[in-house]
């Protein structure tokens, strides 16, 4: 350790200070008792804020699952009468159904995508053109959601979008994007992997850098190539990454809510609508904060309870260096 | 990593050299079918903005914005009091960010580098809150912002999101990268715990502060949901609810207007793309182990 004896940085400090904080080697009292309250004030912003705006809330959602409470009026204890009723509304059902059905297409298609382009694009290609897709590839999620579903809207404009015009061209007739349940459904899960590839796609490149060229020098020399020497090599080096991708790619869809929001408001229907737009719905348009919280606790539970089987899960499928 | 390919086809038998480099060019040309789908939607907005609103649905559609006409973008300041949304945004994404960067810095300090009791502990709470998705917490947050008589202000965005799991974690990191040493020769000098961190930690973590920045800034200027629900009236709305709004408006009439307020609120995010993208890579990637 070097000791330094000027001080590079001390042209403004307090002289008294310093003899206090330091004397003959030994912390002074005064140093002591700064330095057992010192990292709670450094903290202290996050731990509060944290607490106030965190913790506190997911005890009272928890707690407010069990009311009925308008905002107005005041709370009645209702005990599972929530749950009850939320488990058999129609609507809630049907948006639970679409959201299950929208993170196993969105992510399939989100995970598929970008692991190919991933291992695509960190084959033996020029430095510029990596560089060039790399960045193409991410920018989409540089933009707002609110955006892009704005314009995927003209895009997919059954009359007058981009989307018919280019199937027009390979003979395939105006398909009705938004004015049907199942392409309202295919827009919303289209856009959504559009913008979000990208993300799945830069953990495969770091994924992908990381795997020793022993591997595959072995591999060559055993005589796997092109596709075998993916399988065998590749996808179960890329485990933890492919773990990690789908554990965030999962809890990111199940939040799903810009995009169907914009594209579609839910419709046709109750076509595209989420979760998460139902939680909205019931408190905010519909006042029915006790409900609203209730379906959060369930939405809750069960982003919980994949996550949890994921990790249970990859114990047996992940394989790790 | 580049060596990977290099060293495979090294000792793979010649014969196969021609077949091989046949692939790199079918790779190369799905790789830039897949970005002509990811780019070109984006690059048919700025054109489509660029152009007449009478002409704005035409098919074939142009990706080159020849002749550009400024008048859609005329039309957004007349329609869109843009120049207030901006505002807003800069405002309230701006002081998450600075927020985010002093908070994560002396919070991520305290868990690298300050021993108390409890510090894995409390740590392990701060990243168990990245795993509570917001819909969950938003009724009570909602609630708690009424009941102090914040709701319908810029603020209720702002307070909320400046305590951040994730930007502690990441300052967490980066400062456990710098030597413990600094601090006792800094002691020995008889810098002040405070001092040691203000003048000697926070300065060499300026690039991790940069990351917490950069991600602040992307995530909550393209923030939809909460401000949707915080804010009600529009002298209030930040860019992207106002754009919504917009189109609300406007219908499907003239679209080449709602695609130039989109175009204008595009520009930060790709001024910040453009500098920032590197350390938005690293920070969008940090903590997944690679």
């Amino acid at each position: 350790m070097s000791t330094a004896t000027s001080t590079p940085t001390g042209t403004g400090s307090e002289p008294g200070r310093r003899q206090a904080a330091h004397k003959n080697g030994q912390i002074s009292k005064r140093g002591r008792v700064q330095q057992r309250w010192l990292p709670w004030a450094f903290l202290a912003p996050t731990i509060v804020g944290m607490g106030i705006f965190t913790l506190l809330p997911i005890v009272a959602s928890i707690a407010l699952a069990f009311f009925r409470w308008d905002i107005i009026s005041a709370p009645t204890f209702v005990g599972f009468d929530n749950f009850a009723e939320v488990v058999q509304d129609p609507t809630v059902r049907v948006s639970f159904l679409n959201t299950i059905v929208f993170v196993v297409v969105a992510v399939a298609l989100q995970l598929g995508l970008a692991l190919g382009l991933a291992i695509m694009v960190q084959e033996k290609l020029p430095a510029w053109l990596r560089v060039f897709f790399r960045s193409a590839f991410f920018f989409p999620l540089i933009l707002s959601a609110a955006s892009v579903s704005i314009f995927m809207r003209y895009l997919f404009n059954e009359q007058f979008g981009v989307v018919n015009w280019l199937l027009s061209i390979v003979g395939i007739p105006a398909v009705p994007w938004l004015t049907t349940p199942t392409g309202s459904a295919a827009v919303v899960i289209l856009v959504y992997v559009w913008q979000n590839f990208g993300f799945s796609f830069l953990l495969f490149i770091g994924g992908l850098a990381s795997i020793p060229v022993e591997t595959y020098e072995a591999a060559s020399i055993d005589g796997a190539t092109g596709w075998r020497k993916h399988w065998f090599v590749t996808l179960p080096l890329l485990s933890p990454t492919t773990l990690v991708a789908s554990v965030m790619a999962i809890i990111n869809a199940l939040q799903v809510f810009d995009q169907p929001y914009v594209l579609t408001r839910g419709g046709p229907g109750d076509s595209t609508r989420t979760a998460v737009m139902v939680i909205f719905e019931s408190a905010f348009q519909r006042l029915e904060f006790g409900e609203a919280s209730a379906i959060g606790v369930i939405l809750t539970l069960i982003i919980m309870g994949i996550t949890a089987a994921q990790f249970r899960l990859s114990k047996r499928f992940v394989f790790y260096q | 990593m580049t060596t990977i390919q290099e060293r495979v086809t090294t000792t793979a038998p010649v014969v196969k050299r021609k077949k091989r480099d046949w692939s790199v060019a079918i790779r190369v040309v799905v790789l830039l079918i897949a970005s002509v789908f990811v780019l070109g939607p984006v690059l048919w907005t700025l054109s489509t903005s660029l152009r007449p609103p009478s002409e704005s649905f035409q098919l074939p559609p142009a990706f080159l914005p020849l002749n550009p006409d400024f008048t859609s973008y005329e039309q957004v300041f007349k329609q869109l009091n843009i120049v207030l949304l901006v505002l807003n945004s800069a405002l309230v994404t701006g002081l998450i960010a600075v927020g985010q960067m002093i908070t994560a810095a002396l919070a991520g300090y305290a868990f690298a580098h300050l021993k108390f009791r409890g510090r894995g502990a409390l740590f392990s709470i701060v990243l168990a809150t990245m795993m509570v998705p917001a819909q969950v917490t938003i009724v009570p947050v909602f609630m708690l912002i009424r009941g102090v008589g914040l709701s319908d202000t810029l603020l209720a965005l702002i307070i909320p999101a400046i305590p951040t799991a994730f930007g502690t974690f990441l300052m967490r990191q980066y400062f456990m990268g710098l030597p413990g040493e600094l601090a006792e020769a800094a002691a020995i000098d008889g810098a002040s715990p405070w001092r040691t961190f203000r003048s000697v930690y926070a300065p060499l973590a300026m690039p991790g502060l940069a990351i917490v920045g950069i991600l602040a800034f992307n995530f909550h200027w393209n923030e939809f949901f909460r401000p949707l629900i915080m804010t009600i009236s529009e002298q209030n709305f930040t860019l992207p609810l106002g754009l919504v709004s917009l189109q609300g408006n406007l219908g499907t009439g003239s679209i080449s207007v709602v695609l130039a307020g989109v175009v204008l609120s595009m520009i930060p995010a790709l001024v910040v793309f453009m500098f920032g993208q590197r350390a938005l890579q690293d920070g969008l990637t940090a903590g997944t182990g690679k």
